[in-house]
């Protein structure tokens, strides 16, 4: 990996001081410069706001309405980018430098088949021949480990996998041989083994190709796969750079460190820890360091004095004055696996299967799946996307009714539907959605989303549903001026803290929690799983939390679920699920998860769903 | 998020700022048009109905427009004849969004027989074109007024209904609803609560369209003389009687045609730039 960063290669991008202002005046990008060399993999990590979209958008010419490069140099492929006319640029994006944007399904025109999107690029070039355009988009599909058989050049978008679609997208923005490839987040949204297919191949292709690629993440363990070198942004600035290892298993910079404690990881399972406060818009930055608002290390100085990129061992490069103050490796507190959960199950579901009506033949969700949850315990379910496990969550509830089988809570059989469901037995179970952007009202202010489940559920008055509601609020940290706004007015991170808050009105005895950090940035994923493992001893609620991230898992189930079809493959104790699985895509799912402190990558033979 | 929030505030700014200038245009011309319909008939004038020159007499200082094809004075005329256009379209249109907008919430809540049946009939209604449905009412209760607002709602509901119903589709299995039905939500507070807050930009946006429609409708049905009957003075039937007079004296077709124009463009602007003010969604 880092041994391939060669330093006789060409310069494919060189960025000098770039600026990039709002018109107001705020700087998104305060002076970031990079090199990345043909060949190399160059992983840019940041969180939302943190200005990495925003520079690499720059080296395309393109700017956010609002946005204005106000400083820098831009030469991509040994040309200066400065000044050019946005007809010149847009000449030059595709065949200079090429963006894969992060969501394939919508960067691919559905109503053409593969051959058609990959050679679009060519098609405003007259002068290409057919047969031309023929070779270009097969080398750029093998480049990618895509078959280019005329079988699957016929194909259209909806019947290819995920990974396979995101490829796709990649090969149409390789077809021109640009010099410069810039991936947005292209896994985000993509389950674990089909991004690892996904992940190398875009690493065989700098090594075949020699493009330069620049990958921009907020997932600092994706970078550990396929990176050479890492540059960590925050608030418009790099605050280190280096070879993937060194940054990502010896971060220097107190905000490094933050998001690596904030990364769940399957091998070192610890208490995961959030990076207090948030980060700085651009108009209110301190005048020194971006980060001393948040850094626990920050001396006097840190807010007056900006610090400069300091140069530490072997082309590992920081922004912070008071680094030798760190001790060199960070510890993890271990995670604490036993269970204390009692023996009684309060949740048992017995052989449930739900079918999907379709035309043709049902689809089969969920396979005579059966499982149970102890009071006060944790059981994960865990699987790739397509495995039925939110179904599952789903079904428990009453959102999709089972065809077969039957759920047992606290002895009672429960209705296959919601609206049949007691009181009671709606207010014992609750739920919280994957997406914080819509599981609130946004026509409820805040208060008023938490105080309602209480109101209706539990008879309270207004006001007391009202107090009870601060009272919950102030248990999931939800700060007091956030309380009177509507939920679109505040960031994700918040709005799930609220929708944990939402269903905890009721005072549920077990609460299902559907991939509820899947939307989030990593610390603020950590802080949201800090907080449920807190409310879980503090409440004794039982959890059922269902994820596709086997790192998070590993932090806080007692027990896990692997599905996988619709069926369950495997069953057991966290440890023992992680440590020594029995099933085969168990191990294959443990292999596939991306984990900081592991680098090499690991063989991964095949995805999910292959059209092959 | 500052640069994606800094730029979407941005873009959230310049389109207030022009839709800004389209909803104060449109507010001064619906208001324009309404206050000339309702004040209109209280301002002294001569008589709607009298005859006070001779037929299709060019504007002079008596007659500010001059006369009508029978020698009524047509400022008169035309400053009594908006008050039933508008009054007539305003129930029209109300009575078809709230019909509209029950028969469509609940459609689009119970997608299974519930559903069906309420689109069938809808359906059914659609069937019939506009004029056909108009000449058959007009048959059987008599021209009139109430025929003509009768005639308008039934025309509108099926559009109404299927309208509401797909905005009620689109949020009824969002997480913010299945949440409320995980609470025990249900009933006409589950619909108040969770799903017409969340279709109110649908909502505006459509009310606009339905009350221009009532609005050229029931101009059409004055036209045809199958709403109000002459003598009364009536922007639509003003237009149908001063037809044949149109190259002596245009203004008796051109005055009620622009100010038909201008109400049912101003509405649409304002219901527009109401629909598009809420960023929140």
């Amino acid at each position: 990996m880092s041994q391939r960063v060669d330093p006789s290669q060409p310069l494919a991008v060189v960025v000098e001081g770039l600026e990039v202002a709002l018109a107001t005046g705020g700087r998104v990008v305060a002076g970031v410069d990079f090199v990345a060399r043909s060949g190399e993999v160059l992983g840019i990590a940041g969180e939302s706001g943190s200005g990495k979209t925003t520079t690499v958008l720059a080296l395309l010419g393109h700017f956010a309405p609002g946005l204005e490069m106000v400083g820098g140099r831009i030469y991509i492929g040994g040309r200066l980018l400065n000044g050019l006319s946005e007809r010149h640029l847009r000449s030059l994006r595709g065949r200079l430098i090429s963006y894969v944007p992060q969501d394939p399904a919508s960067a691919l025109n559905p109503s053409m088949n593969i051959a058609g999107i990959v050679s679009e690029p060519l098609r405003s070039q007259s002068a290409v021949s057919r047969e031309t355009r023929h070779v270009a988009v097969s080398s750029a599909l093998r480049a990618v480990d895509l078959p280019d058989t005329p079988r699957f050049l016929r194909l259209y978008p909806h019947q290819l996998s995920g990974g396979q679609q995101q490829r796709v997208a990649i090969a149409m923005a390789m077809v021109r041989e640009p010099a410069v490839l810039v991936l947005d987040e292209p896994t985000t949204g993509l389950d674990v083994i089909t991004q690892s297919s996904v992940l190398g191949a875009v690493e065989r292709l700098a090594d075949r190709t020699g493009v330069a690629i620049i990958y921009v993440t907020h997932d600092l363990s994706v970078l550990s796969e396929v990176a050479d070198r890492v540059m960590i942004m925050y608030c418009g600035q790099v605050v280190e750079e280096g070879p993937v290892a060194d940054v990502l298993r010896n971060p220097r910079h107190p905000y490094s460190r933050g998001l690596a404690r904030a990364l769940p990881d399957l091998h070192h399972p610890g208490t995961l820890r959030g990076i207090p406060g948030t980060a700085a818009g651009p108009t209110e930055r301190s005048i020194g360091c971006v980060f001393v608002e948040r850094c626990d290390l920050a001396v006097p100085q840190c807010s007056t004095v900006r610090p400069a990129l300091e140069v530490l061992d072997g082309g590992h490069l920081v922004r912070c004055t008071e680094v030798h103050r760190l001790a060199p490796t960070l510890e993890l507190s271990e995670v604490n696996r036993d269970s204390s959960a009692s023996e009684r199950d309060l949740l048992a579901v017995n052989a449930i299967s739900v079918r999907y009506p379709t035309r043709a033949q049902p689809l089969i969700a969920l396979r005579a799946v059966s499982l149970s949850v102890r009071s006060h315990e944790v059981v994960a379910v865990v699987g790739q996307s397509g495995s039925g496990k939110t179904t599952l969550a789903r079904a428990i509830v009453g959102l999709t009714p089972p065809s077969d089988g039957e759920i047992v809570f606290d002895n009672q059989v429960l209705s296959r539907l919601t609206r049949r469901r007691t009181p009671q037995q709606l207010r014992d179970i609750q739920f919280v959605f994957q997406n914080p952007y819509l599981a609130l009202n946004p026509r409820r202010r805040v208060r008023s989303v938490v105080a309602r489940p209480a109101q209706l559920l539990r008879a309270l008055s207004k006001r007391d549903a009202y107090r009870e509601a601060d009272a919950l609020l102030d248990l999931v940290r939800v700060p007091q001026a956030l309380r009177d706004r509507y939920p679109w007015q505040i960031s994700g991170g918040e709005r799930q803290r609220i929708a944990i808050a939402q269903a905890l009105a009721t005072r549920p005895r077990l609460l299902v929690c559907d991939e509820i950090t899947s939307a989030l940035d990593v610390s603020v994923q950590a802080a949201i799983v800090e907080l449920l493992r807190d409310l879980q001893h503090r409440l004794g609620t039982a959890l059922l939390f269902v994820s596709h991230d086997l790192g998070l898992v590993a932090n806080i189930a007692t027990r896990i679920v692997v599905l996988h079809n619709g069926e369950v493959v495997e069953e057991g104790p966290s440890s023992q699920v992680l440590e020594d699985p029995q099933d085969a895509y168990t191990k294959e799912l443990i292999a596939s998860a991306p984990s900081a402190s592991q680098t090499a990558s690991p063989e991964v033979p095949g995805e999910g769903r292959t059209t092959r | 998020m500052s640069a994606a929030s800094a730029s979407r505030t941005l873009i959230s700014y310049v389109s207030r700022w022009r839709s800004g200038r389209v909803t104060k245009v449109g507010v001064v011309l619906l208001v324009a048009v309404v206050g000339l319909a309702l004040i209109g008939p209280l301002i002294n004038t001569s008589s709607p109905t009298a005859f006070l020159g001779a037929p299709l007499s060019p504007p002079s200082r008596d007659l500010l427009l001059g006369t009508d094809i029978l020698g009524r004075d047509l400022l008169s005329r035309v400053l009594h004849g908006g008050i039933t256009l508008i009054s007539l379209a305003v129930l029209a249109s109300v009575a078809g969004t709230i019909v509209g907008v029950s028969a469509g919430v609940l459609a689009g809540l119970r997608p299974g027989r519930t559903g069906q049946v309420i689109m069938r009939a809808v359906d059914l209604l659609l069937a019939f074109p506009a004029i056909v449905l108009l000449l058959v009412l007009a048959t059987g209760l008599g021209p009139g007024p109430t025929t003509v607002v009768i005639a308008a709602f039934i025309i509108q509901l099926p559009g109404a209904a299927r309208v509401y119903r797909a905005a009620t589709l689109e949020v009824a299995n969002l997480p913010y609803v299945e949440s409320a039905r995980l609470r025990g939500e249900h009933g006409l507070a589950f619909v108040v609560r969770e799903i017409l807050p969340n279709i109110a930009r649908t909502l505006a946006a459509d009310t606009g369209n339905r009350f221009t429609v009532s609005v050229l409708l029931i101009a059409s049905a004055n036209f045809l003389g199958l709403g109000l009957q002459p003598p009364a003075a009536d922007w639509g039937l003003m237009i149908s009687e001063n037809r044949p007079g149109l190259y002596q004296q245009p203004l008796g077709v051109i005055v009620p045609a622009v100010l038909i124009a201008i109400l049912a463009i101003s509405v649409n602007m304002v219901a527009d730039s109401l629909a598009r003010r809420d960023e929140s969604l």
